[in-house]
Parts: C-alpha cells; sequence; structure tokens
C-alpha cells in the first residue's frame, strides 16, 4: 500500500475503531481494506480481538481494558497510533492469495423466479441476462448479512436491478441474487429482498466443515452454466 | 447432573459470552444479551465465567433438575419458584433431585439465565456454546429449546459447601425507563442540530417487534443534515442506526456484522445489561459520555466482579 492513502479512523464504542478508506464499492479502496485486515490479523497489537473487512472500512475490535491496563487515558488513541503504522507497512494483498471460485448456476424458473423480471426492467431476454451475467467476473467485498454471505460485484449494468419493495419472507439457499450493481449467494435459507435468478447447489456455508464460509474476501467468483 | 426442559417457553436458548474471531465470515458473536448477570451468576457458582447458561424470555420454560444441582438465577425477574417456593435472583441454591423451577410472573426485565454449577455441558462451536439461530449451529443442536429436552451439565471441582449471593452494589441497576449511555458514533455529526438534541433530551418507547436481533425505537423523528447514501460498514452490539424513517433502532447481540444506515450513537458496554432487559412497553432516554468515562464504568464493573471472585474463593459468604 502506498503511504499517504487518505483514510479516517471513527470511534464505534469503547471498543471498536473503524478505519474508513471512503463511501464507495471499488475494488482499490476494498483492497485497502483487506490488506489492512491481513496485518492486523498478522500482527495482532496488545488487546487486539479481531479486524473486519467491509467495502472500503475495516473494523477493528479491541479489549479497551487490555490496550491501556494501567490507566482510563482513551485507549482509542492507543489504537490509531497502532493503526498510522500498520497503514504505513500494509503492503497489498499478493496476487497469489486471491482464489478464483467456480460456481455452477441453475436459471430462471422455479430456480431463478425474477430472471424475467430483471430481463423485463432491462429491456432484454432472459438469456440475454444469464450470457451477460455469466460473462462476469465478480470480486468478493466481504462477507456479511447471513453467515458466509458474500457481497460480490460488479453488474454489468445491463443486468442490475433494484430489490425487491417486500423482501420475501424465504429465499432458499444456494439462491443467486442481484441488488443493485451487486450479487450475492443466499448460503442459507433466509427473508431476503434481492431479485433471484438462479441457484446453485454448491454448499456456501457449512457450519461442521473446517472452513465454514465457502468464499471469502478478496476471492474472485466466475459462475458457469450447471449441468442439468 | 441434567437439567430436562419439562414444557418450554416462548425463546429458551443456551448461550455464552460470545463466539468471536468470526465476524469476517459473516458470523457474528451473538451471546447472552446480559453479559453483567450472567458473568455474575457463574461466579456465584465457581465457574468460568463464560460457561454456557440458559437465557430464557417469559414466558419462560418449566425445568426438572434431574439430579441435586447447585444453581443461580439472575437477569430478569422472571419470579422464579423451585418446587412452589420463591428462588431469589443472584444466590446459588440447591436442587433436590427431580425438583421443578418455573417462572411465575413478569416482575423487572425481559431474560432471565440459569447457570449451573459446572455450567451446562454444550459441544462448542467455533469455541462458542452460543446458539446461533440463522446458521442453526452451536448451542443445543443449533435451535432452542423444546419440551423433552435434555441438557447436561459439566464437572466442577470448585469446593462446594457455601450458598454465596451478590451484593447489591455489582448488581446492574435494571429499570423499566432507563437512561442509557452512549459515546458518538461514526455518523454522530450527520444529524441535524435539533434531531442531535432530540436524541438527548427526549424519551423513546421500545417498539413491538424488538428482539435480540435489536430494539425499534419510537419517538420524534430524526433528521440527518443531508441525504446521505452509505455503503456498508460494521455495526456491533450496542450500535444505534438511523434508520430511513427517521426512528433509531439499537443492535443488540444477534445484530449483523455490518449494516448501511448512519451510526448515531453506541450504548457503552457497560450500560447493555440495562438496555438488554428492555422490551416492549418500556422506555429509555439516552445521554452521552465521554469514551474516557465509558471506559472507566467497565473498569468498575470489572473490578467489582473482581472482588466478588475472590471473596468467593476465600469462603467469605
Amino acid at each position: 500500500m502506498n503511504r499517504g492513502v487518505p483514510y479516517r479512523i471513527s470511534r464505534l464504542g469503547e471498543g471498536c475503531a473503524v478505519v474508513s478508506f471512503g463511501n464507495e464499492i471499488d475494488p482499490a479502496l476494498n483492497e485497502r481494506a483487506l490488506s489492512l485486515a491481513r496485518e492486523l490479523t498478522e500482527s495482532p497489537f496488545k488487546g487486539f480481538q479481531e479486524a473486519v473487512p467491509a467495502y472500503s472500512s475495516v473494523a477493528v475490535f479491541y479489549d479497551p481494558l487490555s490496550v491501556n491496563f494501567k490507566d482510563d487515558k482513551d485507549p482509542f488513541q492507543k489504537v490509531c497510533g497502532v493503526l498510522d503504522a500498520a497503514l504505513a507497512a500494509a503492503s497489498g494483498f499478493p496476487s497469489a492469495d486471491r482464489r478464483k471460485v467456480e460456481i455452477p448456476v441453475s436459471f430462471g424458473g422455479e430456480s431463478g423466479p425474477d430472471l424475467g423480471f430483471v430481463a423485463g426492467i432491462n429491456g432484454i431476454s432472459e438469456d440475454e441476462v444469464v450470457r451477460i451475467f455469466l460473462d462476469g467476473e465478480y470480486r468478493v467485498y466481504f462477507l456479511g448479512f447471513l453467515p458466509g454471505f458474500a457481497y460480490m460485484g460488479e453488474l454489468d449494468p445491463q443486468v442490475r436491478a433494484p430489490r425487491k419493495e417486500t423482501p420475501r419472507t424465504m429465499v432458499p439457499k444456494g439462491s443467486v441474487g442481484i441488488a443493485g450493481s451487486q450479487t450475492g449467494i443466499y448460503p442459507l435459507d433466509s427473508p431476503g429482498g434481492w431479485q433471484i435468478i438462479g441457484r446453485t447447489e454448491i454448499t456456501m456455508f457449512d457450519p461442521d466443515a473446517e472452513d465454514p464460509a465457502r468464499l471469502r474476501p478478496g476471492d474472485m467468483v466466475k459462475f458457469t452454466l450447471a449441468d442439468i | 447432573m441434567a437439567v430436562t426442559i419439562n414444557r418450554s417457553g416462548i425463546l429458551d436458548t443456551v448461550q455464552d459470552l460470545g463466539r468471536y474471531g468470526y465476524r469476517a465470515l459473516g458470523i457474528n458473536p451473538g451471546g447472552v444479551m446480559d453479559r453483567s448477570a450472567v458473568r455474575i451468576i457463574n461466579v456465584l457458582l465457581g465457574n468460568e465465567e463464560n460457561s454456557a447458561v440458559l437465557e430464557m424470555h417469559f414466558p419462560a420454560a418449566i425445568l426438572i433438575f434431574e439430579t441435586e444441582t447447585l444453581f443461580a438465577v439472575g437477569g430478569a425477574d422472571l419470579g422464579a419458584e423451585l418446587d412452589g417456593s420463591p428462588v431469589p435472583n443472584w444466590r446459588v441454591t440447591k436442587a433436590p433431585t427431580g425438583a421443578e423451577l418455573r417462572f411465575r410472573k413478569k416482575s423487572l426485565g425481559n431474560r432471565t439465565y440459569l447457570a449451573i454449577r459446572g455450567g451446562f455441558e454444550i459441544k462448542p462451536w467455533l469455541g462458542s456454546a452460543s446458539t446461533n439461530l440463522f446458521a442453526n449451529a452451536g448451542g443445543f443442536h443449533g435451535r432452542a429449546l423444546r419440551a423433552g429436552d435434555v441438557v447436561n451439565s459439566g464437572a466442577s471441582d470448585a469446593p462446594v459447601g457455601s450458598y454465596p449471593a451478590a451484593g447489591p452494589g455489582i448488581i446492574p441497576g435494571y429499570r423499566s425507563s432507563p437512561t442509557i449511555r452512549v459515546t458518538a458514533a461514526p455518523e454522530s455529526d450527520l444529524l441535524t442540530a435539533q434531531s442531535a438534541n432530540a436524541l438527548f433530551t427526549s424519551e423513546f418507547n421500545i417498539g413491538s417487534g424488538s428482539n435480540r436481533m435489536g430494539f425499534r425505537l419510537e419517538g420524534p423523528r430524526l433528521k440527518l443534515l443531508a441525504e446521505t447514501e452509505l455503503v456498508s460498514s460494521a455495526v456491533n452490539f450496542g450500535t444505534v442506526q438511523l434508520l430511513p424513517d427517521g426512528n433509531p433502532v439499537v443492535l443488540m447481540a444477534d445484530a449483523q456484522t455490518a449494516g448501511g444506515y448512519p451510526r448515531i450513537a453506541n450504548v457503552i458496554a457497560a450500560d447493555l445489561p440495562v438496555a438488554a432487559q428492555l422490551g416492549p412497553g418500556d422506555t429509555v432516554r439516552f445521554t452521552e459520555i465521554s469514551p474516557e468515562e465509558a471506559v472507566a464504568a467497565s473498569r468498575r464493573f470489572e473490578r467489582d466482579l473482581c472482588f466478588l471472585r475472590m471473596g468467593i474463593k476465600l469462603g467469605r459468604h
């Protein structure tokens, strides 16, 4: 990471500092967030608990009573000093670390009840939506909302669609959804408001697996047409 | 040793102090809503503070102790009775074999905790016994307890023979209309001056539909200086977000790991137990304190708990 990259550190309660690199969905800003999270996880400071990346920010959780054991001085200031140093040292994700993941999907019909809607508002056919969607390669920005739910982007402008006005009470696990410029896969049966265009048989979240989430931040995802 | 659920309540789950280190996978820490209550009753029983407990709402489960068991109840006062006799909160009690524990009426608070000596024996998931109802993992088979479930207890080698109680100094100051202390959050300065003032001078009702994920507050509609579209960023247990309709929501133990609404305040850790006991029909006010005061408040509780633990080790009860 270059020195002099702008960032802002804000306080979220006594035990969390949020480092923000901007307010945009942007691969370069996300890269900075992932780099910093990795740097802190590999070289934790005293009292560090976990670093959680989002689109363009990292939440750094710490135990305020361990960061500053002896006095009532503000532990946040101490953590800010550590973060400034880590930001100067963070070196960026080496490309070897970025996994490429293929996910086979069945589109339309019962698997993708909103494929027609997405085609309709974009004035193209369902087949074209599928073709354009499959053409893209999608970055996993971060995981949130549900265990193992990956926020991915960006979609070609021709296949974007707004969220449903009324969320479904149950979206089956494996459903592939669209919301604005983002795409994502529901790892578990859950309520949800994204437009569902298809479904994968791949298990996206397995609590009993050593690595419960199939995707992790920084992965590049390529969707393929599932064999029927 | 075991406890059988004779009749289930509306939401009885196995919890501990939470599952940390997995937020980056979208797995929230979860855990008990009222951490102070659970830490106190576990200390009273000579358990690790993080030992698994049962968290119950009202109506709560009816439980049977299958063997003689030392237990303690803390958190909400739901009128606990052991074989028909009242059981005070915050005190170790001995249940004879076959005794029945039930909860008669809701007096104060919304979540009560049952800890037993040795803790409940639960296979940890990602290092924690807490139930994650989204992933159907952790706790008792990843789900809320049902009638007929038998939850085993672990072993304890702490000395037996005394029945300690917690003094009033350490018990959280529960009330149904508390003033909760908060610190500023990343988007606090996006509120209009009038709304910032309203946040700290108004009384908010705890809305219906408030649950372990969050409490929806109803009061004066708060406004932002400008329409703001935020990309999702971290939230935490205690974060107060402003919804698009102008109502704040206080995120609780089962909150998601990230959200896109402005974060306008954050409840201090020391006041989360009091907040955690609120429910629909209660009201809340907020007051802002400095981060230094917030840390000092946490430190006071840690010191009090440390004294309680030492006192119990030395048998001064």
